[in-house]
């Protein structure tokens, strides 16, 4: 039984915490409903949960930015309520939104934050060579912070957070569009600083896999506690339930995925290395053969539980699964002939230049209608730009480009109808409600009358939006953002969808909802281009193409591209273990390429 | 056509709702424009009342008695003390107790009685020059009745010659018949130029205008729904004064409404392409106010709402020609009071329908070029 | 051990090092947007030229039509006296309806009539003279029309002179303006330039970028660090106070040295006074920006609360007095009133201290009420 008393030997110790709010559209928002948790001194601890669950409510409320509504809750054995001044000198704490000052340098904004926390001349310069190695950003110490890339201002932001070592660390999902190379180093800091300084941490993340990293995981689900204790707890529930499937001969692994992950019996079903990975239901396993995607025929092969497996199974049990999408939804034909290619992007010999630096060197590739082309790479490889050229956004230096035969750039208005973007900011009008943002776009499409009553109708129930149509769309929970945004984009059924980095900060649920709907719509022929940095999502792709430093690396189907890297031991390298490899193994080369001219 | 119509109608529904959603904005966008004109309407006034004055008589006689009777009665002046001593004068005018003294020398009624000249000190504070002025030309009103009185009663000679003096369009001369016509253009232009400025650089600031840009809107499109809902709302904001200046001043409105909101419609074109143009070169919100802000300081300071265009050095009457809230001014005191028909307004119009259609493209322009 | 410095001890050495990260970060965010530049540097400058050589109450030059419907030798003096006037740019008609035509053309601003039968009615004592003034400005008539009546006095004294026996008074006003003999109206337009320029970079400036880091959230990474919300306050006063002591130094050259406005106060008294009304319109801009945390906002309140009452009700271009009561209450509470009031005094009357010494105590005691419920209102809390 948890004691009434917080206990002043942990550092941070909850107990029944509650926190509501108020939507400008009248309701009340329970964030946090009875929440009790204690991390104790000199723990890495994760905070998980679905869209909405209260984990940023629960990270400020600890920083002292929140005051509880009820509940006690004490940080370093101090009260938050009473003085959060002396918590807040004590902790470092790096918010969602890291508020950079976009017209002040890297260096400039390190020392500001240096300063604040009374960091002195000698241990910075010690602490910045440190965080400059970590962070890579060491060439960049000069350049405005707003010049940045998104992942490389996330390190920044991270950098301005451990400009000292505090006595609690409270990060909100630090690692949200950073790519995998980065994010490895970033984690390898905050294991470091657990391990050599005993540092307290906790953090959110809809990295499942770095959950699993951390000696202490809180499961939250709509503002209660779900479980609580080391993340071996969650893994367990899912042991002896999690199976690889091999998909039938010539067909890719995603169709067999979005059939496996609509059964009722099945938890989970994601691709995984060509294969599919599926977390059955408790109680289905003896009926293995009942399940109806898993046809006779099929090679299914036990395998080990991961973290991911039991949190999904978890959320499963309390009705959070993904609804099934509507299919015919999309008007586009289906491709009579999948195995010939009708080029409907093609690109060459691309180059962007902003004054010297070059964002886009000479990139060349080509997308076949009704295929999902993922834009792989690093932060700052030049794919945010290459999106924007191709929606005609951005000028190119030289090379050509053509979207459905037409440079967007110059081409009449009316062929932007064909295409739909989605940025990688939610970028819809924040004032204004849903179905306001809804109207608005159809009618920047053209849409009107009944079709445009019918499609909005479909966006409403398709994205699941009906109970939100009169929230202002700034205020919609993080993942609804990303739906609507995506609902905007798909009102006109548009042949060719760009998505820049579509599921970057949404929950593991939704990543799987929005994936269902996208092979959905290439199933119905839809071309797709989409960037990501979760790497597991390339395996839904058809082909895509790594880019690191402006240039190609390497392009091809998933499988392809995991050939190109070492394989280890025999084991499938995944995605992200490839992706990894030849980033690096292009910078060894272009470093060493370096040195041989200096 | 019907197409784009029905998109630019679309961007013009949406561009209320994001200026009119918030109640906040809302109000910030009706109230002011009619709390100002209210409150400026009594305060924009160069006519003086109550204006302290204290009086050194030395003479203490009957005539000197009747001057002041006359300044105490005329409603302007109001007697705020009785000096002794010419030493009192200095510290009287310096602690701003007094604007001006009268100083009657002490044989002012013999002067008079024996027929000579009868000088009065009158000493102004000259801290602000226009006050001083104004009040010591009304000090010579007085004094110029007090003598035709006397002239009657002493039966000596009338002034041989008799200025009659007629103000055209305004009989009384209030200031206020010349201000609050000349509000419903300031005031308009106040906010529909941020408004319009701001427009865009939101867009940008929240990442928007990309999604904007990627539908079929045409950059005509995009400008043609931005500029409509501050026309509109700017429309609104000039009825609401209108309205005040109407039931609760009561100035006289001798022209036609037409004319009027025509030349308020044209004027608001003209700063309409002002703030696309200002919005086109700014990157961020803050940009987008402070360039507007400080454009609009000299828009309104050489407008002649506050001090005469033709009491400026001819070069800066040549600049305020690009003003258009000088124009503007113009055409609605002249509709307002002179009740002024379209022709004789071309004048003042065609300046503002040139600004609008030289800002207005170069502003297109720059949006499809600047990030190029 | 690792706690000690946890103990809620805060020497002030480092919060002397905290506020000083902070300006340094504000000044060079000032330098590095040309926006701030335009408005602390730019504008000022402008304002200068525009109030210095652009804007003037002093009437010169006014195109005027003098009709004479009859020649003589009176009424060809009389129109003689205009054309000769500094005051007036007369042109002479000899009939009404091309004069009534230019007036509302609005070629002229006035007409001067002399009627048909003038030499006439001269001999009898009774003669009229008709002066129409268009009246839509009503002050700018009021003063051509004074003008108009002292030239044609003016023709009359010089007959006078010639022996002709004209009786004018017998009372005479004999006027003398004090501190500003010449009725320069740059006298009181310059330092009511001063009352802008100071309430726009205090009020509107800190406004707008308070009200920026809240809609941004750079705040709240900000918040979760040692730092107190005074020394937050602080880092963003100290920088703009600076860029306000350079308007006002810029501002007080310009008043001395290009347009000769005398300083018959002391200088010192004069940037005393200056610096403690910069506090107020900073403290306003921080309070309107942590009461609206909204950028648009921000701004349309302040030029509401402080730029316009600056302007229109601070008495430096409309007499307060002459205002209706209610109108003359609200001023009591605008700090650019005492202002206005404080730098008319020191630049053209002296140490008036019956003046001084109770307005810079509102101004001060304004400038304690806006910063600290800036400070009240401020709080490191979100949502």
């Amino acid at each position: 039984m948890k004691s009434e008393v917080p206990d002043k030997e942990q550092a941070i110790s909850g107990i029944a915490l509650c926190k509501a709010f108020r939507r400008t559209s009248g309701e009340n928002i329970q964030a946090l409903e009875q929440v009790s948790l204690n991390i104790h001194h000199g723990t890495l601890a994760a905070l998980v949960g679905p869209d909405g669950a209260g984990k940023t409510t629960l990270l400020r409320m600890a920083a002292g930015l929140i005051a509880p509504d009820s509940g006690k809750l004490e940080v370093l054995g101090i009260n938050v309520t009473a003085d959060p001044q002396q918590i807040q000198s004590r902790i470092s704490y790096m918010p969602q939104k890291f508020g950079l000052y976009e017209d002040l340098s890297v260096q400039e904004n390190l020392d500001l934050y240096a300063d604040l926390h009374g960091v002195t001349p000698d241990a910075k310069r010690l602490r910045y060579a440190q965080l400059m190695q970590m962070t890579d950003l060491g060439s960049f110490a000069n350049r405005l912070a707003g010049r940045l890339s998104g992942g490389m201002k996330q390190k920044l932001g991270l950098a301005c957070t451990l400009v000292r070592s505090p006595e609690l660390l409270l990060l909100d999902e630090p690692t949200v569009g950073v790519d995998p190379l980065s994010r490895r180093e970033l984690w390898e800091i905050i294991l470091r600083l657990v391990r050599d300084e005993n540092l307290t941490v906790l953090l959110s993340t809809a990295y499942l896999d770095e959950a699993e990293r951390c000696g202490h995981v809180v499961v939250l689900n709509q503002g209660k506690v779900l479980v609580q204790g080391p993340p071996g707890e969650v893994t367990k529930l899912a042991n002896g339930r999690v199976f690889l499937v091999e998909p039938p001969e010539g067909q890719p692994a995603r169709n067999l995925q979005a059939q496996c992950f609509d059964e009722p019996g099945i938890a989970d079903a994601v691709p995984e290395g060509g294969l599919v990975r599926v977390v059955l239901m408790p109680g289905m396993k003896a009926s293995l053969g009942s399940i109806g995607c898993l046809t006779a025929g099929l090679d299914v092969q036990p395998t080990p539980a991961r973290f991911e497996d039991g949190f999904m199974l978890l959320l499963h049990q309390q009705g959070n699964k993904a609804a099934p999408v509507s299919p015919g939804t999309v008007r586009q034909t289906p491709l009579a002939d999948k195995d010939r290619c009708e080029i409907i992007i093609e690109v060459h010999d691309l180059v962007k230049r902003f004054g010297a630096f070059t964002a886009v060197d000479h990139i060349s590739f080509e997308v076949c209608r009704g295929e999902i082309f993922g834009l792989l790479g690093p932060n700052g490889a030049g794919k945010t730009t290459t999106f924007r050229m191709l929606c005609g956004l951005l000028a190119a230096t030289s090379g050509t480009l053509r979207v459905a035969g037409e440079d967007l750039r110059v081409a009449r208005a009316s062929a932007r109808q064909r295409i739909g973007y989605v940025a990688q900011k939610f970028a819809l009008y924040g004032q204004l409600s849903v179905i306001e943002n809804l109207e608005f776009f159809a009618s920047a499409y053209g849409l009107r009358g009944r079709r445009k009553r019918d499609r909005i109708d479909w966006a409403l129930q398709d994205f699941e939006l009906s109970e939100l149509v009169k929230l202002p769309s700034g205020q919609l929970p993080g993942g609804y953002k990303q739906r609507l945004a995506m609902a905007a984009a798909l009102l006109h059924e548009p042949e060719i969808l760009f998505l820049d980095e579509p599921t970057s900060g949404a929950d593991p649920l939704a990543r799987r909802e929005f994936w269902q709907r996208i092979t959905l719509f290439a199933e119905q022929g839809v071309t797709v281009i989409v960037t990501t940095h979760f790497m597991e999502e390339a395996e839904y792709c058809d082909r895509a193409l790594i880019q690191d430093a402006g240039r190609l690396l390497a392009r091809g189907t998933p499988a392809e591209i995991r050939l190109l890297a070492d394989s280890r031991g025999g084991q499938r390298p995944s995605m992200e273990d490839a992706f990894i490899a030849i980033v690096e193994k292009a910078r060894e080369k272009a470093s060493t390429l370096a040195m041989g001219v200096a | 056509m019907f197409e784009s119509l029905l998109r630019i109608l679309a961007l013009t529904r949406k561009e209320f709702l994001v200026v009119l959603k918030d109640p906040r904005s809302r109000i910030s966008l009706f109230v002011p424009p009619i709390i100002q004109c209210l409150i400026f309407g009594y305060a924009a006034s160069y006519d003086l009342s109550n204006v302290p004055y204290a009086v050194l008589d030395q003479d203490r006689s009957f005539a000197s008695a009747q001057l002041l009777s006359q300044l105490d009665g005329s409603g302007v002046f109001l007697r705020v003390g009785n000096l002794s001593n010419v030493k009192e004068i200095e510290a009287i005018i310096d602690d701003k107790k007094a604007l001006l003294v009268l100083q009657i020398g002490q044989n002012f009624e013999r002067n008079l009685l024996m027929g000579l000249t009868a000088p009065v000190q009158l000493i102004v504070d000259g801290r602000n020059s226009n006050t001083a002025a104004i009040a010591s030309s009304y000090i010579s009103t007085e004094v110029a009745t007090f003598n035709a009185q006397w002239r009657a009663g002493h039966g000596e000679a009338k002034m041989p010659v008799r200025s009659i003096t007629r103000a055209w369009y305004n009989p009384n001369l209030e200031s206020r018949w010349f201000m609050v016509p000349g509000m419903i253009a300031t005031l308009t232009l106040l906010q529909t130029l941020i408004l319009t400025a701001m427009s865009v650089a939101r867009e940008r600031e929240h990442g928007t205008f990309d999604q904007l840009l990627v539908t079929p809107f045409s950059p005509t499109e995009i400008m043609v729904g931005k500029a409509l809902t501050p026309i509109t709302i700017g429309l609104g904001q000039a009825t609401g004064v209108l309205l005040v200046a109407q039931l609760w001043f009561h100035i006289p409105f001798a022209g036609s409404f037409l004319t009027l909101y025509l030349c308020l419609g044209i004027f608001l074109f003209a700063i309409i392409g002002i703030g696309l143009l200002v919005s086109s070169i700014s990157a961020n919100m803050q940009q987008a106010m402070l360039y507007s802000f400080v454009l609009m300081l000299p828009i309104i300071l050489l407008s002649g709402f506050m001090t005469p265009i033709s009491t400026m050095p001819r070069g800066f009457q040549y600049v305020t020609l690009f003003n258009p809230l000088r124009h503007a001014i113009r055409c609605v005191q002249r509709v307002f009071l002179e009740g002024a028909g379209i022709e004789l307004l071309i004048p003042d119009l065609w300046p503002m329908l040139l600004i609008g259609m030289v800002t207005l493209p170069a502003a297109a322009w720059m949006f499809r070029h600047r990030f190029a | 051990m690792k706690h000690a410095r946890a103990a809620g001890y805060d020497p002030i050495s480092s919060r002397l090092r905290r506020i000083g990260a902070l300006v340094r970060k504000e000044s060079r965010q000032m330098l590095r947007d040309p926006s701030t530049v335009l408005i602390g540097i730019v504008m000022p400058a402008l304002l200068i030229l525009i109030f210095g050589y652009g804007l003037s109450l002093d009437v010169k030059n006014v195109p005027i039509a003098v009709v004479l419907e009859h020649r003589s030798q009176e009424a060809d003096e009389i129109a003689a006296g205009f054309s000769l006037s500094p005051y007036f740019k007369a042109t002479v008609l000899t009939s009404m309806p091309q004069a009534q035509q230019l007036m509302n053309q609005r070629k002229v601003d006035g007409i001067v009539r002399i009627r048909q039968n003038f030499s006439h009615q001269i001999a009898s004592n009774n003669a009229d003279i008709q002066v129409l003034v268009h009246g839509s400005d009503a002050n700018y008539a009021r003063i051509v029309q004074g003008y108009a009546l002292g030239a044609i006095g003016q023709s009359f004294l010089r007959k006078k002179m010639e022996g002709v026996v004209i009786n004018d008074g017998p009372v005479i006003v004999q006027s003398q303006t004090w501190f500003n003999k010449n009725n320069d109206s740059h006298y009181f337009l310059v330092p009511g330039l001063i009352v802008l320029i100071m309430t726009l970079i205090g009020a509107l400036l800190t406004a707008l970028l308070m009200a920026r880091e809240w809609e941004q959230g750079t705040l709240e990474a900000i918040f979760v660090t040692p730092v107190r919300v005074g020394e937050i306050l602080l880092g963003k006063i100290i920088p703009y106070f600076c860029l306000g002591v350079i308007g006002l130094a810029l501002c007080i050259m310009a008043a001395k040295f290009l347009f000769n406005v005398p300083l018959r106060g002391s200088t010192s008294l004069l940037a005393g006074a200056s610096m403690l009304y910069l506090l107020v319109t900073l403290g306003m801009g921080l309070l309107i920006s942590a009461a609206t945390k909204n950028q648009f906002l921000a701004s349309q309140i302040a030029i509401i609360v402080s730029y316009l009452p600056a302007m229109m009700l601070s008495g430096f271009l409309f007499d307060i007095r002459s205002m209706p009561v209610a109108l003359r209450v609200i001023t009591l509470v605008l700090p650019a009133r005492y202002y206005n009031e404080l730098l008319q005094t020191i630049f053209l009357a002296g140490n008036i201290w019956p003046i001084i010494i109770p307005d810079l105590m509102v101004v001060g005691a304004m400038a304690i009420a806006l910063l600290w419920l800036a400070r009240i209102k401020t709080k490191k809390k979100l949502g």
